[in-house]
């Protein structure tokens, strides 16, 4: 059973009904597969495909982008596999674009000494997916349970054996009995406020191995995107940047010289993210309605190459903020855009829970370490997919199914708590979206892109007092037809333990690193710190453990571009 | 001292504060419908104080979320790329996420798309909607082997079908066509686009297969031809001329 229905969750689909025709696969998803947050990646998807190019290059590019936090053996896995499942997905049919020859065409991105990212138009992401989503439906095996909310995982004798699950059109609680399940619920960027993330993106796998034992790892390291339009936080892709796209201040000074003069507009996440917050402190942004903001100029790229490589953002700046980017600048701020940490999994996808494992977004295997690497997550989502999906269905072969007497008596039971929690609740005066909007605050002003012991205290303090309020909340929905509000109460619920894992693993990692910045502790310390922290379910809120990084042929190095 | 970057966002993220001088009144009248209170669907009205600028999912989610939980909607990216909401908004089949209030202040109507059963409120049943998808072989058809690394295709070839790649499956053509409201064994304009992006496609091989299905007469001779699908595409796709497209190639290609 895989649980979540985007890049991950179908490659893996895929992967476990070509390892055998006697499987059958389950597919659940709270949304349609082709809704899955995978449809708003733009930019493209990094495999050395090139002649100039080598998976030793992709490596060394990801590993120095993770700041020496990703497990190296992951990486080595991961880069050898990429340009495979690049093809195979040609193969399905992805429409990439392409070079005057007829391969597969390859771009600029952040963080990279060649050219390395394959693309489909600026709209990667949604071609990939649907991809995916057509190739799936070849396989009669494979059972989509689609808009079905998962609520628990199903644990027996020390081993996942299912999930509670409700169809969404009428409330009723199934227990889905599975001999693996592989979670691929992607990230959790909706515990911030201002986000390129989906309104889905509610970390609900990572809240499901969480409340099931399972520790979330390296979860202080979240990704702002340096360009996202201020107010929305809509995303304009880095391949406007990958094509020739111009970063200024309000100086009209490409500011990036003073931070990362060899890279500039190529520079990683983590670095222009930073120096763009700090132009803002030393007042050289432009402020409009929305907030800061610095230009993101693509002008002198032309009309023909913008609407060849970057329709679709073009579209966006002039359907949301009705700027035309081929006549004027475009305003940027940075955005929360992707978490590195996950569920913490081995090279295989899987989890410490016999008949667990997870994928993509959700997981953290680690190949992102400190800071992911741009158009690295699409590949992931492909290449330990496609590994997890393998794995789980060749482990589900040897698997005694699980007993199925206890079914009817789970159901009940979660039944019964969604009712009394939620559908039938008597009093509660905490609404769904004051306790979300509060989270999301205290989530920006405690663990935004700059962090201190204090702002990590405080946030950890706002998230336990947001959990407290949480027992309270009520809903206005009592009705069992698509009742969306129940799923945002379950949402929220999931968001909470995310959002605590956050902060306390931040507060607790007294060092700055990659995407996590310490006002209070500047330096990387890999002394106390060259681990992964492990952020592990307790009464009182997350208890942080580490474990050491997995070094092959990259020694630890001052992180230099 | 210098303002910290956490003054700065809490400044810039308040926005209710500052953007309040440029709020306009928004009234929504939208179609409601629960099967568990009436069999009959019914109108509420709601006023808002929007952003020009915002999105009208974000007003349904202003709603939901501070005056009325029951309302019900699906939407997912909220920048017109997943096809979750789509829905009749001023009498048209439109993208929720797409409309700037500016566009449709002081009132607009929003109802469900037409021709598919309503579940509830402005959800309604999917499922013959990708029946119609899935009819027509979705899938790319090459049986002749894998080679080890991608098949060529020069720019060209891959702008053959560009256009048609671009389908979201959020059905606003689909439940925009007159046809497919009178007559649900018809494909359907999406179903159409689906086919043709892949039998324009140079790598694909199925083409007579996905052809003679859309000769049937559920297929894209059912057309008349109103253009409704091409005016609701939200990804501008020029539905219309890809049905042209695949009737002449039936008509006059051997294929």
């Amino acid at each position: 059973m895989i649980v979540g229905g985007g890049a991950a969750g179908i490659r893996a689909a895929i992967a476990a009904a070509e390892i055998s025709d006697t499987l059958s696969i389950a597919l659940v998803s709270k949304v349609y597969p082709m809704r899955s947050h995978t449809v708003s990646a733009e930019g493209g998807a990094g495999a050395a495909m090139g002649a100039d190019d080598s998976p030793d290059f992709h490596a060394f590019d990801t590993i120095r982008g993770s700041d020496w936090l990703a497990d190296q053996d992951a990486v080595e896995a991961f880069v050898a596999e990429a340009p495979g499942e690049i093809v195979r997905l040609e193969h399905w049919g992805c429409p990439w674009s392409r070079e005057p020859d007829g391969r597969i065409a390859v771009r600029a991105f952040g963080g990279m000494s060649v050219n390395r990212t394959v693309f489909a138009a600026d709209k990667t992401g949604f071609h990939l997916l649907h991809t995916l989503f057509q190739t799936s439906l070849k396989y009669d095996r494979i059972v989509f349970y689609d808009e079905f909310f998962v609520t628990k995982l199903l644990v027996d004798d020390g081993r996942c054996a299912g999930v509670a699950a409700f169809d969404m059109r009428d409330s009723e609680v199934r227990c889905i009995l599975a001999k693996a399940v592989i979670l691929c619920t992607g990230g959790a960027g909706r515990i911030f406020p201002f986000t390129t993330n989906a309104a889905i993106n509610t970390g609900d796998g990572m809240g499901l191995a969480y409340r099931a034992g399972v520790p979330l790892k390296d979860m202080e390291f979240v990704q702002y995107h340096p360009t996202g339009l201020p107010g929305t936080g809509i995303l304009m892709t880095e391949a406007s940047r990958g094509e020739g796209g111009l970063l200024f201040n309000n100086e009209g000074r490409r500011f990036l010289e003073d931070y990362i003069p060899s890279k500039m507009e190529l520079g990683p996440r983590d670095i222009l993210s930073r120096a763009i917050m700090q132009e803002i402190e030393k007042g050289h942004a432009f402020e409009g309605p929305y907030g800061h903001y610095v230009h993101l100029d693509i002008r002198h790229l032309g009309e023909k190459t913008i609407d060849t490589k970057l329709f679709f953002l073009r579209e966006l700046a002039k359907n949301f903020i009705g700027i035309d980017p081929v006549h004027e600048p475009i305003p940027v701020r940075p955005v929360v855009h992707y978490m590195m940490g996950g569920v913490d999994t081995d090279i295989m996808g899987q989890t410490r829970l016999a008949g667990l494992y997870a994928a993509g977004e959700t997981a953290c295997v680690s190949i992102n370490g400190a800071n992911r690497l741009g158009s690295n997550s699409l590949t992931e989502c492909l290449v330990f997919g496609a590994r997890v999906g393998r794995q789980a269905a060749e482990d589900a072969l040897e698997a005694v199914a699980p007993p199925t007497n206890l079914l009817a008596e789970l159901a009940e039971t979660e039944q019964d708590r969604l009712v009394g929690t939620y559908l039938q609740r008597e009093g509660g005066g905490e609404r769904i979206s004051t306790i979300r909007t509060d989270l999301q605050t205290a989530m920006e002003r405690g663990a935004g892109v700059f962090r201190t012991e204090e702002s990590l205290k405080e946030a950890v303090e706002a998230v336990s007092g947001l959990r407290e309020r949480y027992s309270e909340v009520a809903i206005d929905d009592r009705d069992r037809a698509f009742n969306t509000e129940l799923v945002a109460a379950l949402e929220l619920d999931n968001m909470l333990d995310v959002a605590d894992a956050v902060v306390r693993s931040g507060l607790e990692r007294r060092e700055s690193r990659g995407s996590h910045t310490r006002r209070d502790h500047e330096d990387r310390d890999d002394e106390r710190f060259l681990r992964h922290s492990l952020a592990i379910s307790t009464a009182e809120g997350a208890m942080i453990e580490y474990r050491d990084v997995t070094i092959t042929q990259w020694p630890p190095a001052e992180r230099k571009y | 001292m210098m303002s910290t970057v956490g003054d700065i966002l809490q400044g810039s993220d308040r926005r209710e504060v500052r953007r309040e001088p440029g709020r306009v009144q928004l009234t929504l009248k939208i179609r409601r419908f629960n099967p568990e209170v009436s069999e009959d669907s019914w109108w509420d009205e709601f006023a808002v104080q929007a952003d020009p600028f915002e999105r009208l999912v974000e007003v349904l989610h202003e709603v939901k979320w501070r005056q009325d939980g029951t309302l019900s909607f699906r939407r997912s990216c909220g920048h017109g790329v997943c096809g979750s909401d789509a829905m009749m908004i001023n009498g048209r089949n439109a993208l929720a996420c797409r409309v700037i209030v500016k566009d449709v202040a002081p009132k607009v109507t929003v109802e469900p798309i037409r021709g598919l059963p309503v579940l509830k409120d402005l959800i309604v049943d999917m499922e013959p909607f990708f029946q119609g998808y899935e009819a027509v072989l979705p899938h790319l058809i090459n049986e002749e082997g894998e080679p080890r690394r991608e098949r060529l295709q020069s720019p060209k070839e891959r702008a053959r079908f560009d256009d048609t790649t671009k389908c979201i499956l959020c059905a606003a053509c689909t439940t925009s066509c007159p046809i497919f409201w009178g007559d649900e064994e018809y494909v359907g304009p999406a179903a159409i686009v689906t086919a043709h992006r892949f039998i324009y496609d140079s790598r694909d091989r199925g083409a007579r297969e996905r052809l003679n299905i859309l000769s049937e007469k559920t297929g894209v001779f059912r057309c008349r031809t109103t253009f409704n699908c091409t005016e609701a595409c939200p990804r501008g796709i020029e539905v219309t001329k890809a049905i042209q497209d695949v009737k002449r190639t039936i008509l006059f290609d051997r294929f």
